[in-house]
């Protein structure tokens, strides 16, 4: 894995950035999934030059593996503040993969009201969709064998950075 | 000891009593249950997690009260609430409660809220249920005789954290009836897991069990004592058995010697807050000015009584 | 067959009666030993039996075991080393007419297992509100009154019955134990009973019931027993009433020798006991009056079946099945507290014979023939499985306990193998 070269999460930001501005709309909001599309969000906001507060979105309630995996050990409290209803969103994310995620974050987005429309930016794409979801805005396509997990962290000087792990 | 509540790879597979429970699974508990606040606050109330589980409220003793914000929230969870009026039912026709279980599990229940006038009652049903290899199936105690009320101290915990932040430094008084409390065990076995400074119990010594100090108290007969620099003051209810002369003269006596009134509640700190689990008995341990005051935090208790009971019952159930 | 003579080589004779403890052989003929050591003369035995690695020693003697369905529970009994036993009057009916001990009586012969010893009810239906008519039940072969775990709330018809019972010599056994201030109680008032919000036994229900019970047998001259002490305080009077010179007795329970309140646990009602499990202390209390010989120890066995168990604490029943521990237990104690074998065994034998006034308990030429042959070393499970009585309802349940009997000997048959 150490083979695989690993590009600069916040550059990939401002391609993320560049990606969505021609298409962006007055009244767009984002909304950021915890955690790190949170994070991805914040620096979209700076760079689109957004005024509007981002969403800030846990999933955790909506997820389908809960018979499975039961509670997320850390729920974070959902702050979405602005009117759902009628706006588009961009729903923002670190990793697109299986799209179950996606598929949460969509459901809890519509117990707020109904959006105009929800479009989707991701920093990475892992293929392997088990949904029919697919990003509106991708900077980076990435094959990873299934056992690994691609990580986005915020360092101690607050950069993103991507690292890889053998998935626990 | 096997600790009841835990399943084979020790989570949390029931609530029956806070004792026990390590500080990480109380705090984790009460962060849940503050994501679910801001659910309740939201258009739409509700969140699929148990969708398609069935809940049954099972109180031998009445209390709607109670009964009612377990109802909501499961239902907010999405789950099928099931109401068993079992005080008039199962019992009057002499089913044992581990039958009534066994019919309710035959029925594919998927959770009991149990309600009991004998202490331990929920825990005979867990063990049941640990007999049965049905780990699929979660017990919470919504109440058992004098012995426990976990809900009630979680929530409790909840409010003293929303409106004090920081354990470590607080001096909370239990004033009232602690000897037929279950309330009050809960919240002393929550606090001194949360490791608060100083816990005191306030009363008569006819309202006082026996060795409490062991639980971790300090124990005060005078509530000017009791009270004292306080910044937490959680009043107990005096059931109106107890006033009938046997324990106490009469309500009227203990008001004077107990009973919360503005100018006792300047004895604690500027910024005390006054709690109380409900029902109120306004002019027997609580005056109407105290409990409609400024420092009561009373009915923010009952919003976030709800935001904990679904935390209680997801994570439960997930486990 | 029941006039066999055996002949048991090589065991190890501990006859606390007589201090003995050595190996020796014992000679048994028409239902009596007939030799200790040595055989009588002329004596040809028509089995030998090889006691070589057990202990051979009396029958015990039982102070309290209810019996329910009386066979599986005498058949509990000789399995547990027991050949003499007490049967307390709250049996359903209670023991207060003379048709029903001798129907006891004669149902139990039937079997002829452990001999069975009734006790008698001090007040009608146990009421604590007329006296029952002693005279006759001692006829019908009662060795004492008493009124099991009910109380005489009346102290005029305590002093009543004491007086009466002591017109005739009767012993008189109180279960000490203030009906007032035990109120609705299910456990020590203490930690664990606050803790766990169970309406506690103050310690005083009993101080204050042995106080009274001590003072009117002082008047009455009655002989007085003490049933089942679970308190360093209560016991505490007692010592004091002997040191003064009154003959009172007084046991306590094996399952009290080795529990406590904190063996509650979360709500384990096998550890709900009538009087309750209290302190360490209490518990240490206990041990050393019957290492001093101030308590016998008795099983105060009661089967109870699961559904008088499988219920809330304060609603379950209470009590243990300890027949078949009686003898486990008396010996984890001898080894905890590092006694003799013969002064832990006297309080299951000679001790309680005494206070019963039988011949039982001891291994004496001319005696009967009741002995209890048991391996000391061999471990085993107590499990629902391995207990004989239809109760399996002991905290010791699931656990190994040390101490198994191999024999038991009533009147020189042999009614028990393992």
């Amino acid at each position: 894995m150490s083979r695989l070269e690993l590009p600069d999460a916040e550059t990939q930001c401002a391609e993320l950035a560049d990606l969505i501005r021609p298409r962006l709309h007055p009244d767009s909001v984002l909304v950021g999934i915890h955690s790190g599309g949170v994070w991805v969000a914040q620096r979209l906001r700076e760079l689109l030059g957004l005024s509007s507060e981002i969403g800030l979105i846990d999933v955790s309630f909506y997820r389908d593996d809960y018979g499975e995996k039961g509670l997320h050990a850390r729920v974070r409290p959902s702050s979405i503040p602005f009117d759902v209803e009628g706006r588009p969103l961009i729903l923002v994310d670190d990793v697109l993969y299986t799209g179950r995620t996606t598929r949460a974050a969509i459901n809890a987005l519509f117990d707020y009201g109904r959006p105009a429309r929800i479009q989707l930016a991701v920093l990475a794409d892992r293929g392997r969709r088990e949904l029919p979801v697919c990003a509106d805005f991708c900077p980076w396509r990435v094959e990873l064998e299934p056992s690994l997990e691609l990580i986005l962290s915020a360092g101690d000087d607050d950069r993103l950075q991507w690292t890889v792990a053998q998935d626990a | 000891m096997h600790n009841p509540q835990l399943n084979a790879n020790g989570e949390l597979t029931h609530l029956l009593s806070i004792e026990g429970l390590p500080r990480e699974v109380i705090v984790h508990i009460l962060d849940t249950a503050s994501s679910f606040l801001k659910v309740s606050a939201r258009e739409v109330k509700k969140v699929p997690l148990l969708r398609g589980k069935s809940v049954f409220n099972l109180f031998f003793e009445n209390s709607t009260r109670t009964r009612t914000t377990f109802e909501i929230a499961a239902k907010r969870l999405s789950a099928d609430v099931i109401n068993l009026d079992v005080t008039r039912s199962s019992t009057a026709k002499g089913e044992t409660l581990l039958d009534t279980v066994d019919n309710l599990v035959a029925m594919h229940a998927d959770m009991f809220v149990v309600r009991h006038a004998a202490s331990g009652a929920p825990h005979l049903i867990a063990d049941h249920l640990r007999r049965l290899q049905r780990s699929d199936v979660h017990v919470v105690n919504a109440g058992d005789g004098r012995h426990a009320h976990p809900t009630q101290g979680l929530l409790d915990m909840y409010t003293i954290r929303h409106y004090k932040r920081d354990f470590s430094q607080l001096v909370v008084a239990i004033v009232g009836d602690i000897l037929h409390s279950r309330v009050a065990r809960s919240d002393i076995h929550a606090l001194t897991t949360l490791g608060v400074a100083e816990v005191r119990a306030v009363g008569p010594q006819t309202l006082l069990p026996a060795c409490v100090e062991s639980m971790g108290v300090r124990v005060f007969n005078d509530l000017r004592l009791g009270l004292r620099d306080c910044d937490v003051v959680i009043m107990l209810r005096l059931q109106n058995e107890r006033m009938s002369g046997t324990l106490l003269p009469s309500a009227r006596e203990y008001f004077r010697c107990y009973g919360l009134t503005p100018a006792m509640l300047e004895l604690a700190k500027p910024e005390a807050i006054v709690m109380h689990p409900g029902p109120m008995n306004r002019g027997v341990e609580i005056d109407s000015d105290v409990a409609d005051g400024p420092q009561a935090v009373i009915l923010p208790q009952v919003t976030y009584g709800i935001a904990v009971r679904m935390a209680v019952m997801s994570i439960i159930a997930g486990n | 067959m029941s006039a066999k003579k055996l002949h048991i080589r090589n065991g190890r004779l501990v006859d606390p009666a007589h201090g003995l403890d050595r190996i020796a052989d014992l000679f048994i003929a028409d239902r009596r030993i007939v030799g200790v050591g040595q055989a009588p003369a002329d004596y040809s035995a028509d089995q030998s039996i090889d006691a070589a690695g057990l202990v051979v020693c009396p029958g015990l003697v039982d102070l309290s075991a209810r019996l329910g369905g009386i066979e599986p529970e005498l058949a509990a009994a000789v399995a547990g080393g027991v050949t003499s036993l007490a049967c307390p009057p709250d049996t359903k009916p209670p023991l207060d007419e003379p048709g029903l001990v001798e129907r006891l009586v004669r149902r139990s012969e039937t079997h002829a297992l452990a001999r069975v010893f009734p006790v008698g009810a001090l007040t009608q239906e146990l009421a604590g509100q007329k006296l029952a008519e002693m005279h006759g039940l001692s006829n019908a072969g009662c060795i004492a009154f008493s009124q099991a775990r009910r109380p005489i709330v009346n102290t005029m018809l305590l002093l009543r019955a004491m007086q009466y019972a002591a017109t005739f010599g009767y012993a008189v056994r109180l279960r000490p134990q203030d009906d007032f201030l035990a109120g609705e109680g299910v456990a020590h008032d203490g930690e664990v009973a606050s803790r766990l919000g169970l309406t506690g036994i103050p310690v005083c229900a009993e101080t204050v019931a042995v106080g009274t019970a001590l003072e009117l047998a002082a008047q009455t001259g009655v002989r007085l027993h003490l049933s089942r002490l679970s308190s360093a305080a209560g016991m505490a009077l007692v010592r004091q009433a002997r040191d003064n010179g009154m003959s009172v007795t007084c046991d306590v329970s094996a399952h009290h020798l080795h529990l406590s309140e904190a063996d509650i646990g979360y709500f384990d009602t096998n550890a709900r006991l009538d009087p309750p499990l209290r302190s360490l202390t209490d518990r240490q209390a206990l041990r050393a009056a019957a290492q001093e010989g101030l308590a016998v120890v008795c099983s105060d066995h009661t089967p109870i079946d699961a559904d008088g168990k499988q219920l809330p604490f304060a609603e379950a029943l209470p009590g243990v099945t300890a027949l078949e521990l009686l003898l486990p237990l008396t010996l984890l104690w001898a080894a905890q507290d590092e006694l003799p074998l013969t002064l832990a065994l006297a309080r299951v034998t000679c001790d309680p014979a005494s206070i019963l006034g039988i011949d039982a308990g001891a291994l004496r030429v001319g005696s009967r023939a009741d002995v209890c042959l048991f391996d000391p070393a061999e471990r085993w499970q107590v499990t629902a499985a391995s207990l004989r009585s239809q109760g399996k309802n002991t905290p010791f349940l699931g656990r190994e306990v040390q101490g198994r009997v191999r024999m038991t000997l009533v009147d020189g048959r042999v009614v028990f193998t393992a």
